[in-house]
């Protein structure tokens, strides 16, 4: 019989039921909860007369409709009603229900991906759930973790079990070295380019390789973080002594017996040599350039040397109907090159990164130099309170604001542009964000994936530039 | 839930592939505490030229004449014909909110992303899967053919037109059976509570860490 991959071992490890009719009930070891997608499921709770299964096993914290300035307000600071009520909605269902919330005002309040793995509340090997497709991120510790709907975070406060089918096991393998000036970003943006954002519908992906073990945790939370852009719910690392240490000491990690027993478990968390995929997909990493997409669907990507695509060369008429209508909505011209797609504004925030590594990164890259004049705003959105604290302590926030980039309070800001930071209509945007769609930055949008170093060479330049150009 | 068993209805082909949650419904409209009212910005930006707002009476906005759903013909659809990768992105359930606000009953796509597929079963709205070819051709006989209805089997598990040829698709037995009867499927995992505290009563004692810990 073939090993198991870490998925089988996962899956096996939280296996309550097996129903005869292929479903199966999955234990949730960690609910993570915002203002966005848990009304409705308290709501629900309330409605039938039930309560939460198991409070420690939830944590909560509003972050898509937080405002990045005048925190000192609290919620008084939300302009819009709508929002200021969804965020206290949020705060009045916790308290009713006894389940701890960061909020507004703690300095522990962040992006709800970004404050799990801080908190110690993501550990290797757990069940994390949380109304937010990006909850993939967690996989980097060798979790199993996924978005889920509104009706399912009910299930799971309700019950603390899941309805699953068993996915498929993926294995996207990244090989070599990367080079100077290539992060992780650049490496999901190439794997989404190459395997196309339905490429791991059905499966629960392991991203593997020389260049993910040699990867930092922060970086492995960016890859996992876009799995849900290559279809897969689920991304995950195998667990090794990165990410033992990246727990090693935090607020809800284990002590003592606990943390010797729980790291002797947590060894066991990777493929078994001889495990079986159902698919495999190898990359080259000394291959990857740094990455920006022209398009409006993460899969549309492009060297940073390369050019946007001529449709005409597209053989597949529903593709080229998909490139032809991404190049009108993004006003850019068949074979333009990436270097002159000139920009407005500047993102560097959200959930994909903003934790201190992508701060470090875009701070060594507009160290000593300004922004450029054409651009109207160049924004850095730390992903928690305390981010923004560790990177003050390093001066980062004096780097930013010298070369005139905006300094801003944690929270989703402008990936989604929930709260009041948004695109006009037609402004192009370099983002460190997720989501390229139309509209997702603000009505009218123009977005551009790209790393935290690229956009910030971006800013710079006030057009996509080779950021390795920068760093020579 | 509402149940689904049978249903026929007109037809609404959206052609357009990876057609993503925030296109279906976008970010301004999440801020609501409510399950309903997300219909009138089903597709806000695709069918409407203004930008819309939250609490906006949308019967007074200027409509986009070239969106399939502004068309006479596809008025009172309650069968929505889409291409592949359908529903991909985020993971809002307001997606499939707005889509039964709307009137539509079924989605008939060659694929969906996963975390939307499963959202829609949890709100008596029933996602089909088949082969491309088969959607293509249903894409050519609804164009084609005004006031075309197909009829929806979810006991039988076929897609019926009008000239009675018949397609079968799949759906998983535990969904469809749940989606047939109209359950509440808390209630149903609740009856294996005493299930569920033993494996967590076994977990406390293999993985003590798990339980309690920074409260």
């Amino acid at each position: 019989m073939a090993g198991k991959t870490l998925y089988d071992k996962l899956w096996d490890d939280h296996l309550v039921k097996q129903r005869e009719d292929g479903s199966a009930l999955i234990y949730i070891d960690r609910q993570l909860l915002h203002e966005v997608t848990s009304p409705q499921a308290f709501e629900g709770l309330r409605l039938a007369n039930r309560k939460p299964w198991r409070i420690d096993a939830n944590l909560a914290t509003p972050d898509h409709n937080v405002p990045t300035t005048d925190r000192a307000k609290g919620i008084e600071g939300i302009v819009d009603p709508v929002s200021r009520i969804q965020v206290e909605t949020l705060g009045k269902n916790c308290d009713e229900f006894g389940i701890l919330e960061f909020k507004i005002m703690d300095q522990r309040q962040g992006i709800v991906h970004v404050i799990g793995p801080e908190q110690g509340a993501t550990l290797p090997g757990m069940t994390i759930v949380c109304g937010d497709s990006h909850t993939s991120t967690h996989g980097a510790f060798g979790c199993l973790a996924h978005g889920i709907g509104t009706s399912e975070v009910e299930h799971v406060l309700a019950t603390q079990c899941l309805v699953q089918q068993k996915m498929k096991n993926m294995l996207v393998k990244v090989n070599g070295k990367l080079g100077t000036g290539v992060t992780a970003k650049d490496v999901v943006l190439a794997i989404i380019g190459k395997i196309g954002t339905a490429g791991g519908t059905g499966h629960a992906i392991e991203f593997g390789g020389e260049v993910l073990q040699n990867m930092s945790m922060e970086g492995r939370m960016t890859v996992c973080n876009m799995a849900i852009e290559a279809g897969a719910r689920v991304g995950m690392v195998a667990v090794d002594g990165t990410t033992i240490d990246y727990v090693k000491g935090r607020p809800f990690s284990p002590t003592g017996e606990n943390w010797d027993a729980a790291v002797k478990y947590w060894r066991t968390l990777h493929s078994d040599l001889d495990a079986e995929f159902d698919k495999v997909v190898e990359l080259d990493g000394s291959e990857i350039m740094p990455q920006v997409s022209w398009g409006t669907s993460p899969e549309m990507v492009a060297d940073v040397t390369g050019n946007v695509p001529d449709p005409a060369q597209e053989e597949d008429p529903i593709k080229r109907e998909g490139i032809e209508r991404a190049l009108k909505y993004m006003g850019l011209q068949p074979n333009q090159a990436i270097t002159d797609i000139k920009l407005d504004r500047v993102f560097i925030g959200s959930c994909t990164n903003s934790r201190i590594e992508d701060l470090r990164e875009a701070a060594a890259v507009v160290k000593g130099r300004k922004v450029a004049d054409s651009l109207m705003q160049a924004m850095v959105v730390p992903g928690s309170g305390l981010v923004k604290a560790q990177a003050e302590e390093e001066g980062l926030d004096r780097i930013f604001l010298d070369a005139g980039l905006e300094w801003r309070d944690p929270g989703c800001s402008m990936c989604l542009a929930m709260n009041a930071d948004k695109l006009g209509q037609g402004e192009h945007c370099a983002s460190t964000s997720n989501r390229n769609f139309e509209g997702r930055q603000g009505f009218g949008g123009r977005t551009h994936l790209v790393s935290p170093a690229m956009a910030a060479a971006a800013a710079i330049a006030g057009h996509f530039v080779d950021v390795r150009e920068l760093l020579n | 839930m509402r149940a689904f068993t049978q249903h026929q209805g007109l037809v609404a082909p959206m052609d357009r592939s990876n057609v993503d949650t925030d296109m279906i419904i976008p970010k301004q409209f999440l801020k609501s505490i409510k399950r309903t009212g997300f219909g009138p910005n089903l597709f806000d930006e695709l069918r409407y030229l203004d930008e819309g707002k939250p609490d906006q009476d949308s019967s007074q906005r200027p409509l986009n004449p070239d969106f399939v759903l502004n068309q006479p013909r596809y008025q009172g659809a309650s069968v929505l014909l889409a291409r592949s990768n359908f529903g991909c992105g985020s993971s809002r359930e307001h997606a499939p909110w707005a889509l039964d606000d709307y009137g539509f009953r079924v989605i008939i796509a060659p694929s969906f992303a996963d975390i939307f597929y499963n959202n829609c079963f949890k709100n008596g709205l029933l996602p089909i899967v088949l082969e491309e070819k088969i959607v293509d051709q249903l894409f050519d006989e609804a164009e084609a053919s005004v006031g075309y209805q197909l009829t929806v089997d979810l006991e039988a598990k076929t897609v019926t037109t009008p000239a009675g040829e018949s397609f079968s698709f799949d759906v998983d037995d535990f969904r469809r059976h749940c989606l047939l009867n109209g359950l509440d499927d808390i209630g149903v995992t609740l009856e294996d509570a005493e299930l569920i505290k033993s494996y967590e009563d076994q977990r406390r004692k293999t993985a003590p860490w798990l339980f309690g810990a920074g409260q």
